[in-house]
């Protein structure tokens, strides 16, 4: 392994992070601070509670879950699209590091930043409702699990875009919707059966479900299934990774 | 002593079906600066790519110094730089930055000193802490050799490290290319500028249409096809060459008559001017003025290149 690249790679994208450390951190910080003031004194005028939990404090998971996934399949994205899209990836293609550690750079940093968020959208959710978090362990596991898991997906996108246009309609067509539909701000038991069906397709409603136990011990789905969909989601993107770095696809000419 | 790269049975075509490269074969000796030559679109920046793993090859192996660039890619990507053709850099990233990145990339510990001394060479210095974005296109240039270098590779590939450089910096580079080269680096270097060619390179090796058309000392080269021309200009015009004029097979008459033009080779062990003007006095032929002039490295090379796209040589 060559550690040296590795931190090297990671560094670069922190200090491209840092570089845009204001709007990284503001944009999530207003768009929470807005969820709160229309979802939780609009809706939450009308539904109090929802399972027995105040409803401010039942979207807080599904509000980090929703930055969490943009913010780290976005960031990874770009991170690896960027070098693409001006030719300076020809320095990561020539130097003595093999795919593998190209991965563990830009996914790390990428991880990295959206973890930083999602924990900047739980301080500032806290100024605004109460938040209890009934397992911290498992909180920090499934944030870094997920993290990392929408990294890896991000990466795989920035490598297969061709163009800035794929590199946003993942985010924008996938992510947002199956977010919004995954029981961010709803229990899944509120929806018409039928819908309850449709939704469990959505892989995203488990892990919400799972870091929403974390906080409050009520899930829509046991909180082992939670684990082990996070896991398979985890393997399926290492799997496109591994193929990827055996066929050299869109890397290499 | 071996060949520091040994590259064989190489051939590329890309995923368009175009063959970029075919069947090459081609050793780079250890120390040397070695100049491939070759019109646009001949192959030498897919050759370069190959080697340092951008492009990958479809048939062929390459070595560096003994270790294959696929199966031991590690050890044979840390002995070499690459300066790529196009000045593709990052925008926001400080020069120092950027020179820095590339070292770690490459697995070797912080130098300061190191890059110091390489920003310094390449009279960056005083752009250290520049954004490369605010940069001038020469600079952003040497830059890409200050990234090159980082890393104290053994091997340097130039593929067109002059392009946009002005004259004065490019005797600047020249010189950061010979220290390299007494230090004991490698140089394999592409250019347009045939004269930078005829003064850097040890050997020369001409590329067209993929195929290497030619590699050859340049001293040799230089020796073999190098004609050396005496142009008399005469006081009065001949209408046609006098039959019994020494050397008259080596000889031409201008079109109006009133130039004479001898080709001679520079190293044979007589070149006949002598008997020349001597046959030319007993004719009373009398010229006015009389000049030499040397083919140069890029008339060879055009000759070359011209003779293979006529499908004249191998
Ligand atoms: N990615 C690619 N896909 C398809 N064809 C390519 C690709 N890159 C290069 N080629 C083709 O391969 C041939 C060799 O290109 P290459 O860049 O190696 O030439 P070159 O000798 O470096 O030329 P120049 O002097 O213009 O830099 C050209 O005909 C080019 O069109
Ligand atoms: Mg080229």
């Amino acid at each position: 392994m060559n550690w040296r690249a590795i931190h090297a790679i990671y560094r670069f994208e922190m200090a491209r992070t840092a570089r845009t450390l204001m709007q990284s951190i503001l944009a999530p910080v207003i768009s929470t601070s807005l969820y709160f003031v229309v979802f939780g004194a609009a809706i939450g005028s009308r539904i109090t509670t929802m399972e027995g939990v105040d409803y401010g404090s039942f979207i807080v998971p599904g509000l980090i879950m929703l930055t969490l996934l943009m913010q780290s399949v976005m960031n990874a994205s770009f991170g690896i699209y960027f070098p693409k899209f001006t030719g300076t990836i020809y320095e990561l293609l020539s130097a003595p590091i093999s795919f593998i550690e190209i991965v563990i750079g830009y996914v790390g940093a990428a991880a990295t930043k959206s973890i930083i968020l999602g924990l900047i959208i739980l301080a500032t959710s806290w100024l605004f409702v109460p938040v209890k978090i009934a397992h911290p362990v498992w909180m920090i596991s499934f944030l870094v699990l997920t993290a990392v898991t929408f990294s890896l997906l991000g990466f795989i996108i920035g490598i297969w875009a061709d163009g800035f246009e794929k590199l946003q309609i993942v985010p924008l067509l996938i992510i947002t919707p199956l977010t919004f539909l995954g029981g961010a701000f709803y229990s899944v038991s509120v929806l018409p059966p039928f819908w309850q069906v449709v939704t469990f397709v959505n892989p995203i409603v488990y892990l919400i479900s799972g870091f929403r136990w974390s906080f409050y011990e009520v899930a829509d789905v046991n909180v082992s299934v939670s684990i082990a969909m996070t896991l398979v989601f985890l393997v399926a993107c290492l799997g496109i990774i591994w193929w990827i770095f055996r066929t050299g696809y869109r890397l290499k000419n | 002593m071996h060949d520091i790269i040994t590259i064989s049975g190489l051939s590329k075509t890309y995923a368009t079906g175009f063959p970029a490269l075919k069947n090459i074969n081609l050793g780079i000796r250890r120390g040397e600066i070695f100049a491939l030559l070759g019109p646009n679109g001949a192959g030498k920046t897919t050759l370069i790519g190959v080697v340092c793993g951008t492009v990958t090859a479809s048939a062929g192996t390459v070595t560096v110094d003994g270790h294959d660039n696929v199966t031991d890619f590690r050890a044979a990507r840390e002995l070499i730089g690459l300066v790529p053709q196009e000045l593709t850099t990052d925008a926001f990233e400080s020069v120092w930055a950027t020179v820095s990145f590339s070292r770690g990339l490459f697995g070797k510990p912080k130098n300061p000193a190191y890059i110091e001394k390489i920003l310094k060479d390449l009279s960056l210095w005083d752009k250290k802490d520049n954004k490369i974005m605010t940069l001038s296109g020469g600079m952003k240039r040497r830059v890409l050799i200050a990234k090159a270098l980082s890393h104290e590779p053994k091997i340097l590939f130039l593929d067109e490290p002059t392009a946009g450089v002005d004259v004065e910096l490019r005797k600047d580079m020249w010189q950061v290319v010979r220290d390299l080269r007494a230090a004991g680096v490698t140089i394999i270097l592409t250019t347009h500028y045939i004269e930078e060619a005829e003064d850097m390179a040890d050997r020369i090796g001409v590329i067209s249409k993929g195929e290497i058309i030619l590699v050859e000392e340049k001293k040799e080269l230089m020796r073999k096809l190098g004609q050396k021309r005496l142009t008399l200009q005469l006081q009065e015009k001949l209408a046609a060459l006098p039959a019994n004029l020494f050397g008259v097979s080596q000889l031409s008459l201008s079109k109006d008559g009133d130039e004479l033009t001898y080709t001679y080779d520079t190293q044979a062990e007589r070149t006949g001017i002598t008997r020349l003007l001597a046959s030319l006095n007993e004719a009373g032929i009398r010229f006015r003025d009389l000049s030499t002039t040397q083919s140069s490295l890029e008339e060879i090379f055009v000759g070359l290149v011209h003779q293979d796209r006529n499908g004249g040589a191998k």
